[in-house]
């Protein structure tokens, strides 16, 4: 065994890559140097996954997976009898929330500079599965304080596998271990949200960013720093993660504290958006609340899903316009056919095409809070078919592009 | 370009706001409850209309009398005095002098819990509610309410408040009950039952959450904290990256 230093850390690294993963992670980790605000979203999506995490466990030691339980020991245990019970459960239902539009950001900034494409496309595959792994976790999560929307919002998301021809029937009752949502779906849910979908989150995560790390990040001028190296190897246009980005992100998570400490501590409920006014009376299976809407960041989803004519009296081909609606981001890096990354570099009609994807995916998330009408419904279809038209057509309008001259060096 | 963008971007916030506007329409009315939930001799007035009033029929089982002395500023003597009217133990929580049973039997339903109704309904919707009951002799109870058609809890306040008439007015051809006037006067002055009212929802919404005061008071110094953090971190980064060009 060959020691190449001294000390504490020569013995640890004679036997485990501690300053190795160190160095290639971190402190010789190069990254480019023209990162602006669209890069902050990934270590902040990191840092409300440690607040999902700290602050679950502290929720698992009081909450009672329990149909008969559940909601006092969330409503009176954890928010009024528990010290500072109520602080960890707001962190946690803001997370959930923060986690969603930290995502969203992320997921738009990779959109606009085109960080899914060659040879990024593994990261995106990835990033997609977090992105999955995440609607289910938010989705179990969601019926553990057993509350009126707790159980609603989950029974017509449920039913929605009824509508899948033969098995649906089937399906939806082993989803939920009962005829209907139960103490069995719950204890389940329970199980799902706090150890396996957990689990399963922190390896994509893992995966997700040694990706990350063994291409190199994309940058706002989708410009490869790897291909202009110094005499010692590295990135003219790099620089190490750390120290440079890490005080950097330190900024950025300050900031982003401000603006979760505003809602956690001011506005906890977000006016209905992030803890809805119906969940604040218990589940009733026989009362059924007059209007049932999903948590806001299922909503775009939800109006596509609605805005499906039913064929034959079955919502199959909504339910199947929803899932489409989300495995077809799986094909970006495939649709996208214009070689040049950064929005900065192509054309103009592309920056307006975005725009109006953005507008229609927000005018769709809306429209899922609302209950339908004709007008609405219309207008769901509408943004249906651009949201559809706007991946389907890539292959086709993104070789029309007149693209400016991509720069050999970061600006 | 950064024109077009930003013209776009007004306008799907322009187009949201009408979306949120058209959501929020519809239904009666409601009149803002304008309560102070950090006034504690509104609280305690609250406390006891309450005890007096809703505690007869409505259980509030997630609070304790010890936590409604303490944050109230009463003493444990004050509590068990005054608002616990089946004399249960400091420590225990409020429940309803009348059974479920009999409530079963009486009203057909169990009268619901009304640890968290402000957070389920919101202050202004249990203002108007709660001034919003009208004679209608076509009801059982006698009453019927501005906001709650048909609510099957009777009118407890028609003594203090009097006898009131429901207001309709013709919009389009449909006529539409737009508010209640008193026609037969009270044993309380209209302003005197007000604050009454208005007493009761603070309670309502300091029973509903607890430590909201003390949330928003800890939240200022939290974001003084994270103000004078951002000014650290920020001369650091740019003490860091004054060599990157």
């Amino acid at each position: 065994m060959e020691q190449k230093s001294n000390g504490l850390m020569g013995w640890i690294d004679a036997r485990f890559p501690a300053t190795k993963t160190w160095e290639k992670h971190l402190a010789k980790y190069y990254t480019p140097k023209n990162f602006n605000f669209w890069y902050f979203f990934g270590s902040l999506a990191f840092m409300v996954l440690v607040i999902q995490i700290l602050s679950g466990v502290f929720l698992t030691m009081f909450y009672k997976p329990d149909t008969a339980l559940a909601f006092q020991s969330v409503e009176m245990g954890i928010m009024r009898d528990v010290e500072w019970g109520w602080l960890i459960r707001y962190f946690h239902s803001t997370g959930a929330s923060a986690f969603f539009i930290v995502i969203y950001l992320h997921m738009f900034r990779a959109l606009i500079y085109g960080s899914y494409k060659k040879p990024r496309e593994l990261i995106w595959i990835f990033g997609m599965l977090i992105f999955l792994v995440l609607m289910a976790e938010g989705f179990m999560g969601y019926l553990l304080p057993w509350g009126q929307m707790s159980f609603w919002g989950a029974q017509v998301i449920i039913n929605l596998v009824n509508a899948i021809p033969f098995v649906g029937e089937g399906l939806s009752t082993w989803v939920r271990g009962d005829f209907v949502i139960g103490d069995a779906t719950l204890n389940r849910f329970f199980s799902l949200h706090v150890a396996a979908i957990p689990l399963i989150l922190v390896a994509l995560i893992f995966v997700h960013i040694v990706a990350l790390h063994e291409v190199g990040s994309n940058n706002p001028d989708g410009v490869e720093i790897k291909k202009n190296k110094d005499e010692n190897g590295i990135p003219k246009d790099g620089i190490p993660f750390h120290p440079y980005y890490s005080v950097k992100d330190i900024v950025g998570v300050i900031v982003f504290l401000m603006f979760f400490s505003i809602v956690v501590f001011f506005m906890p409920e977000m006016f209905g958006y992030f803890i809805e006014h119906a969940n604040f009376e218990p589940a009733n299976p026989l009362k059924t609340p007059e209007h049932i809407a999903p948590v806001w960041y299922f909503t775009p989803y939800y109006s596509i899903l609605r805005a499906v004519p039913s064929i034959a009296g079955s919502a199959f081909p909504g339910v199947i316009a929803m899932g489409a609606s989300i495995v077809i981001l799986f094909f970006l890096p495939w649709l996208d056919r214009n070689p040049v990354k950064s929005i900065r570099y192509r054309t103009g009609w592309y920056k307006i095409l975005i725009v109006i994807f953005v507008i229609t995916f927000i005018i769709l998330g809306i429209l899922g809070t609302l209950s339908p009408t004709n007008g609405r419904t219309l207008l769901a279809q509408i943004c249906t078919v651009y949201y559809f038209a706007f991946f389907l057509l890539m292959p086709f309008y993104t070789k029309l592009e007149k693209n400016k001259t991509v720069p050999e060096r970061t600006t | 370009m950064k024109k077009t963008i930003l013209v776009m971007l007004l306008t799907t916030i322009a187009m949201t706001n009408t979306a949120l506007v058209m959501a929020g329409g519809g239904g009666y009315p409601k009149s803002p409850a304008n309560v102070d939930v950090d006034d504690m001799a509104s609280l305690q007035r609250g406390a006891k209309v309450f005890s007096e009033y809703c505690l007869s029929c409505h259980s509030a089982k997630f609070v304790r009398f010890n936590r409604v002395a303490t944050d109230l500023g009463m003493t444990e003597a004050e509590v068990m005095d005054n608002l616990n009217p089946l004399g249960v133990k400091f420590g225990n929580t409020m429940t309803a002098v009348m059974t479920e049973d009999y409530a079963k039997e009486s009203f057909g339903a169990v009268p619901p819990d009304l640890s968290l109704v402000a957070r389920s309904r919101g202050l202004d919707w249990l203002y108007t509610y709660l001034t919003g009951f009208y004679a209608d002799s076509s009801k059982t109870t006698g009453h019927n309410n501005a906001i709650f058609k048909d609510v099957a809890m009777p009118n407890i306040f028609w003594k203090q408040e009097g006898v009131k008439k429901p207001v309709y007015e013709e919009h389009d051809g449909t006529v539409v009950l737009v508010g209640v006037e008193v026609v037969e006067k009270g044993t309380m002055a209209p302003e005197e039952f007000d604050t009454m009212i208005r007493d009761l929802v603070a309670f309502l919404s300091y029973i509903g959450e607890p430590n909201q005061s003390y949330r928003k008071s800890l939240g200022v110094y939290v974001l003084v904290f994270l103000f004078v953090f951002f000014g650290f971190a920020y001369a650091m980064k740019k003490d860091y990256w004054k060599d990157v060009h």
